[in-house]
């Protein structure tokens, strides 16, 4: 397979679109169905994420007057392609993607690509509500990016190399359990879940950034904040738990730790509350700032 | 009917997301819509979900006696939803006015004379369980495309045709 074929069947098929799409909307059920037996109600159908993709792809898209229509439209899409292209990154078992080196700085840059479509897209679409969503958007990404961003840089000091292989051929210690923390703490807040759901607070300003997303366009946001779960649980693996040698036990390994992860998140995003912003702005730039120096240091152990 | 379409069409009848719209309640019905999320009746079970948005949605849960100043306010939101979309009429009091009819700031006609309406859930209040059975059957006339605005819409399609033919 020539690079170029191999790169483009990594980006449609495996681990990219086709195959990371139903793993997603898998995990979505799983978050949503935990909420709600938590909740004490029964929960949502096993194909509803896929129910609700498909009735979206086949609705109307409503533009507003007077946004910009070009950036109405492509915002979505560049949030779908930057999370399946930071698909094709992933070490995952059987993934053709030739390795590229330095992929971590990629892989970071890949990763705030949504986010900032998320922002641009509040702000395109010319709501005062959508404004506010993308603003909380905005200052919670300088919020969790401290934490987030150490746990990586933690162990790519550790690993002396910023190449997603070399960080996952690290022998299990210290740094994996310290930065594994620190990343685990920006999680809730990089997937929106309470109680750091500040910047889509349906109850207070309607709806996020994509308050005035309809239809195909919200159908690609949707599926671009899916495949982002996908996304950050498979990092997670990737850096943080020894991954076996075999493909199966791999494969078993990056899909178990990430519903489990999502398992947590979602009990998590059951019993709390949501914070205000200032409240979790607090919370990550101390306690997460504390984690982020722990990792740090615990990346210049040998 | 291809692949494609039949799954759309399941689709659109398993994930109903509504949007709520008070154009002059005294939030009985409001009140009454709330309980259908609750562990009782659990409308996420449907495929329902609540947004703030019509932009999100495809079904408006309209509720209230029907005045002059809301007038204009449903109108809105039923051209901001994106088609396919469905009505739902809440309470007697956007059929009939009920027992606000005739008030002087009261528009005294019913909800469909301004927007085409599918399902009419009348009560005063109706029950969460009546509400829920009128949100699925709204959502089953959208898988089958039988809300008013598909039938407009293919009207307008079949007319559209016909003139091309005739041209």
């Amino acid at each position: 397979m020539t690079p170029v074929l191999a790169y483009a069947v990594a980006f449609l098929v495996w681990p990219g679109l086709l195959l990371a799409a139903p793993l997603a909307w898998l995990e979505l059920w799983l978050m949503r169905k935990t909420v709600a037996r938590l909740q004490g109600r029964v929960g949502p159908p096993f194909f509803q994420p896929f129910f609700d993709f498909m009735k979206l792809m086949g609705k109307r898209a409503v533009i507003p007057e007077g946004v910009d229509r070009v950036a109405f439209v492509v915002l979505p899409m560049l949030a779908l392609a930057a999370t399946a292209a930071a698909l094709v990154l992933m070490p995952m078992p059987g993934n053709p993607a030739p390795r590229l080196p330095g992929d971590v700085m990629v892989l970071i840059f890949l990763l705030e690509v949504p986010v900032i479509a998320e922002v641009v897209a509040g702000y395109v679409g010319r709501s005062v509500y959508g404004e506010v969503g993308a603003m909380r958007e905005a200052l919670m990404s300088l919020a969790y990016n401290l934490p987030f961003l150490a746990s990586i840089v933690a162990m790519a000091e550790a690993a002396g190399s910023f190449d997603l292989g070399a960080i996952a051929a690290l022998p299990f210690g210290l740094v994996h359990v310290v930065a594994g923390i620190a990343f685990l703490m920006a999680l809730p807040a990089r997937l929106k879940l309470n109680p750091f759901s500040i910047a889509n607070a349906e109850s207070e300003i309607v709806a996020s950034g994509l308050i005035e997303y309809s239809g195909p366009l919200l159908g690609i946001f949707e599926l671009a904040h899916a495949l982002e779960v996908v996304v950050l649980t498979e990092l997670f693996v990737a850096l943080f738990v020894p991954v076996p040698a075999g493909i199966t036990a791999a494969l078993a390994v990056y899909v178990g730790v990430g519903l489990a992860l999502l398992l947590g998140l979602s009990f998590l995003s059951a019993v709390t509350a949501r914070l205000r912003l200032p409240q979790a702005f607090r919370f990550y730039w101390i306690w997460g700032g504390a984690a982020s120096v722990a990792a740090l240091a615990a990346g210049l152990v040998p | 009917m291809g692949l494609l379409d039949r799954v759309l069409s399941v689709a659109r009848r398993r994930s109903p997301w509504i949007c709520r719209l008070n154009a002059g309640s005294c939030n009985g019905c409001d009140i009454e819509v709330t309980p259908i999320f609750s562990p009782r009746y659990d409308a996420e079970q449907l495929g329902i979900q609540v947004h703030g948005t019509p932009k999100h949605c495809d079904i408006l849960v309209v509720s209230g006696t029907l005045t002059e100043r809301s007038r204009q306010a449903v109108l809105s939101m039923w051209e901001q939803m994106p088609s396919p979309k469905a009505v739902v009429g809440l309470g007697s009091c956007p059929a009939s006015g009920n027992v606000f009819a005739e008030s002087p700031l009261v528009l005294g006609a019913s909800l469909d004379t301004v927007i085409p309406v599918d399902v009419w859930v009348t009560g005063c209040p109706p029950r969460p369980h009546q509400i829920l059975e009128g949100i699925a059957r709204a959502a089953e006339l959208l898988g089958a495309g039988a809300t008013q605005d598909q039938i407009a819409a293919r009207a307008v399609t079949a007319a559209a045709g016909l003139e091309r033919r005739a041209s």
